[in-house]
């Protein structure tokens, strides 16, 4: 049964990269896409960001129904961090609305605008932190020390700074791929291929970078990444998957090609959770909070499994029928016919 | 600022401004939906034209009811990390249920809102008739868990922690039938008022104006009915937390001493020091009779309750006063809805009618914010009722202060943007909507 739900948390985990992903990446991808962009990119947004976000909830659902104690320990630890992650998923959500709804009128767009880009950007940045704040091990989850050793210096240092721009540099590489499937044929489309490209190389440099960085900040990550075959096995998929991406490019059905990216950041993910098994938050004193010593009671989990349970029965059939209904070929005629 | 106060404020007005946006996504789809199969039905283009016009609206207040949520449900760690160590397992399956209906209600409104041209129109209808039904569950299952806090049950208190955890008994607790029924109301009561509001003073503009007469028609419908239920279901409430939290009625109803019978005390303004509400009217035995059913009962007072463990008695009292009054209010202009309707429908049109139900629009409103004040301050000291005090369960953070001004900052900002962006798609009404024109234009 806990393996179950850890199941879940991780597939909620991984939908969220890749889908709300795409989305902040849109935000990020705009900032180099012109004026044109910023139409594919609403158009191809708005019926989805919602649902998207929705795996962001469930994850967080699962994780104080599921493991309470994690909860607590994560957004006391890191509450400031965690306020910036939410005063950005205000700001770029409502925004976002606010610059679809409102009636033409170019001065308030431009604000719109501004705050809806520079809110794609702080956010993953500082999930990433976040993360990394979690991963790094100096989190304590008794207050001993000063207000910045307790609150600041657990996530606001080289290691942490790295994973929010690996996250960001991620974001924009998936929301590259995801817009070449919304154009045809135009130097919108190339400009996005363009793009996938520059991000991919990014991804890259900045994942070695995590690693290296990890070595100065004493976190042996070589060492655990080297040792563990599932890590070593996803890596390899996910650069097996590059020459696949590039292929599917110019496919013309852009579902393979988004499948292709999902899976790439999929295995990516998988690659990290097998690193960090069981383990969701290192501490400084080396009382790791996993999923084992914080689970809760089993009467609680097997409701949280049979909510789940119900829930994907109802949502998956319709999420597939909104991306049926909103399926990129339609979106593209719009497009390009505008 | 102290540290309790910032977080309690912050999670207050942070729920204060999600409840608004829940209240809307909970009513508008029914409205939008009922508009739209009158269309099918008639094929009369005003009701065609409301239905999109409101869902324009819908689609602004769902995202930032979306966001507000978001924040809601990392603020309970926050803000709270004491309580939600423990009361996570335990009330976790409300949420896990909400999070469901949410994601139901989610998709089926980008298929709504986006979907008027690329769908058979029964399927699009029934599309809104999902967010209706998935956004009213989702209240209800919000609103369960608050219920526990006030009524928990569910698990044994060993050694300062939980035990014996059993999530459906804490998700079927005492409190959530009465305060599911009674929310549900309430976010009806509010939106259909307050839409109603707007489109009769716009109609005051323009009297001629189909759109907008058929807007106040449909909206007071709904409002009617439930105002009239609420009165009812709030004196089920009232029985009902006379049973489980005697603290929490007497410092609603500004009762210090314990009597027999009671007094039901009506305004004023309670006075600590004294233990008594000064300028109040006072109706012999009616608070025995509200409270239990019965003119000669027992109702305990504040006096029974050591000092440490009563409520804030003026703001709970105030607040009380203020929901019950516009309750009544609002019950009396769904009456007089009713009986002009039936009987006396050119009096519907009229001026005056127009221009008291569009001073009515942000009431319903104010009463949802009054009521809840009444049951979260009346809950205190404790954040789970008898359990565990909120100063326990806040998050040992200095500067919780600077948290709270971040929050009140972009929360204004939202605000004043919803109002300013509302005002300009009711501007534009007339251009996009053939019905909403006048003939003598
Ligand atoms: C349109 C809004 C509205 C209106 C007109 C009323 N209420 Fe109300 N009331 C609410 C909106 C509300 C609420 C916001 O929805 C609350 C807060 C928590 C809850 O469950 O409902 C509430 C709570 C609430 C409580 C506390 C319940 C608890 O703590 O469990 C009582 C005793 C009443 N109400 C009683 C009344 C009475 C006697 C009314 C007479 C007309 C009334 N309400 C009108
Ligand atoms: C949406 C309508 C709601 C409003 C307007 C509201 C309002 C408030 C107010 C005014 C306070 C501060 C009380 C005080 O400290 O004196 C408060 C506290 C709190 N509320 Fe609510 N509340 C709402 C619903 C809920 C729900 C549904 C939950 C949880 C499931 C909840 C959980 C809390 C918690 C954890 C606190 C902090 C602890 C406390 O002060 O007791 N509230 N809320
Ligand atoms: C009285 C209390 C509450 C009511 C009646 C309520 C009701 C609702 C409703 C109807 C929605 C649908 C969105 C919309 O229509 O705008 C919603 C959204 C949401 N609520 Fe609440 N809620 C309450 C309290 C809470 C609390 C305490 C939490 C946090 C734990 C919460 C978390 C959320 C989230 C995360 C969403 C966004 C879901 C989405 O649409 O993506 N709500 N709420």
């Amino acid at each position: 049964m806990l393996l179950t739900i850890i199941f879940i948390l991780g597939v909620s985990f991984i939908l969220y990269t890749v889908l709300g992903g795409a989305d902040f990446g849109a935000g990020i991808v705009e900032t180099f896409a012109g004026k044109r962009g910023e139409k594919t990119i609403s158009k191809a947004l708005a019926p989805v960001w919602e649902a998207n976000h929705v795996w962001l909830i469930l994850a967080i659902v699962i994780l104080f129904t599921g493991f309470p104690l994690v909860y607590a320990a994560i957004s006391t630890a890191l509450h400031i961090p965690l306020m910036v992650v939410l005063i950005g998923i205000i700001l770029r959500g409502s925004f976002f609305t606010f610059r679809h709804y409102d009636i033409g009128e170019e001065g308030s767009h431009t604000y719109y605008t501004a705050v809806f880009k520079v809110s794609s950007f702080i956010t993953p940045f500082f999930l990433g932190i976040t993360l990394g704040a979690m991963i790094l091990g100096r989190i304590s989850l008794e207050i001993t020390g000063t207000f910045y050793e307790q609150y600041i210096w657990p996530w606001l240092n080289g290691f942490c700074v790295v994973m929010g721009v690996f996250s960001t540099v991620l974001f924009g590489y998936i929301a590259s791929v995801f817009l070449i499937g919304e154009t045809v044929h135009s130097p919108e489309r190339y400009r996005y291929i363009r793009l996938s490209k520059r991000f991919l190389v990014g991804t890259f440099v900045m994942g070695i970078v995590v690693f290296v960085v990890a070595e100065f900040e004493d976190h042996p990550l070589f060492y655990e990444f080297f040792s563990s075959w599932p890590s070593l096995a996803a890596f390899a998929g996910v650069v097996l998957l590059i020459p696949l991406v590039f292929y599917l490019v110019n496919h013309p059905q852009a579902v393979y090609l988004r499948l292709a990216i999902g899976a790439q950041v999929g295995l990516i993910m998988v690659g990290w959770f097998a690193i960090q098994y069981p383990i969701l938050v290192y501490e400084r004193q080396g009382n790791h909070l996993t999923f084992y010593n914080t689970q809760a009671p089993e009467a609680t989990l097997y409701q949280l499994l049979i909510a789940l349970f119900v829930g994907l029965l109802l949502v998956i059939p319709c999420f597939f029928f909104l991306y049926k209904v909103f399926k990129p070929a339609e979106a593209n005629e719009n497009a390009t016919t505008q | 600022m102290e540290d309790l106060l910032a977080a309690r404020l912050q999670m207050a007005l942070s729920l204060g401004f999600h409840i608004i946006f829940a209240c809307i996504g909970m009513t508008m789809p029914v409205l939008m939906a009922y508009s739209e199969w009158r269309w099918l039905r008639t094929g009369r283009q005003e009701y065609l034209d409301l239905a999109k016009a409101w869902s324009r609206g819908v689609a602004l207040f769902f995202a930032v009811g979306a966001v507000s949520g978001t924040v809601l449900s990392f603020e309970l760690g926050l803000l709270f990390p004491g309580f939600m160590r423990h009361a996570g397992a335990i009330i976790g399956m409300p949420f896990s249920w909400e999070g469901t209906a949410f994601f139901v209600e989610a998709i089926a409104l980008g298929v709504f809102l986006y979907g008027w041209d690329r769908l058979n129109k029964w399927v699009h209808w029934a599309s809104g008739v999902v967010v209706g039904i998935s956004g009213v569950l989702s209240g209800i299952f919000g609103v369960s868990a608050n219920a526990w806090m006030n009524s928990p049950v569910g698990f044994t208190w060993q050694n300062g922690r939980a035990e014996n955890i059993d999530p459906v008994a804490a998700m079927f607790n005492d409190a959530w039938l009465s305060q599911a029924l009674h929310m549900t109301l309430a976010a009806f009561v509010a939106t259909a008022f307050a839409v109603a509001g707007v489109h009769a003073l716009l109609l005051l503009k323009n009297p001629q104006n189909r759109f907008h007469r058929q807007a106040v028609r449909i909206a007071l419908s709904f409002g009617a009915v439930t105002a009239l239920l609420q009165p009812l279901s709030g004196d089920f409430s009232a029985k009902d937390v006379a049973e489980r939290q005697p603290a929490k009625l007497a410092a609603l109803e500004g009762l210090y001493q314990t009597s027999q019978p009671a007094d039901l005390i009506v305004g004023g303004i309670p006075n600590d020091k004294e233990e008594r509400v000064d300028y109040a009217i006072h109706i012999p035995g009616a608070l025995s009779y509200l409270a239990h059913g019965d003119f000669d009962a027992e109702v305990t007072g504040l006096d029974q309750f050591a000092k440490e463990n009563r409520p804030p008695v003026l703001i709970t009292h105030v607040a009380f006063q203020i929901m019950v009054a516009i309750g009544m209010l609002l019950a009396l202009a769904g009456l007089l809805f009713l009986l002009f309707s039936w009987r006396w429908q050119h009096l519907l049109s009229h001026k005056r009618w127009l221009l008291f139900i569009g001073l009515l629009t942000p009431l319903g409103f104010l009463a949802v914010e009054a009521g809840w004040t009444v049951t979260e301050v009346g809950r205190q000291p404790w954040i789970i009722y008898n359990v565990m005090r909120t100063k326990d369960a806040v998050s040992p953070m200095p500067g919780l202060q600077y948290s709270l001004y971040t929050i009140v900052a972009v929360y204004l900002l939202l605000t004043f943007l919803l109002v300013w962006l509302m005002q300009r798609q009711v501007a534009t009404v007339q251009k996009f909507y053939p019905s909403a024109r006048n003939p003598n234009d």
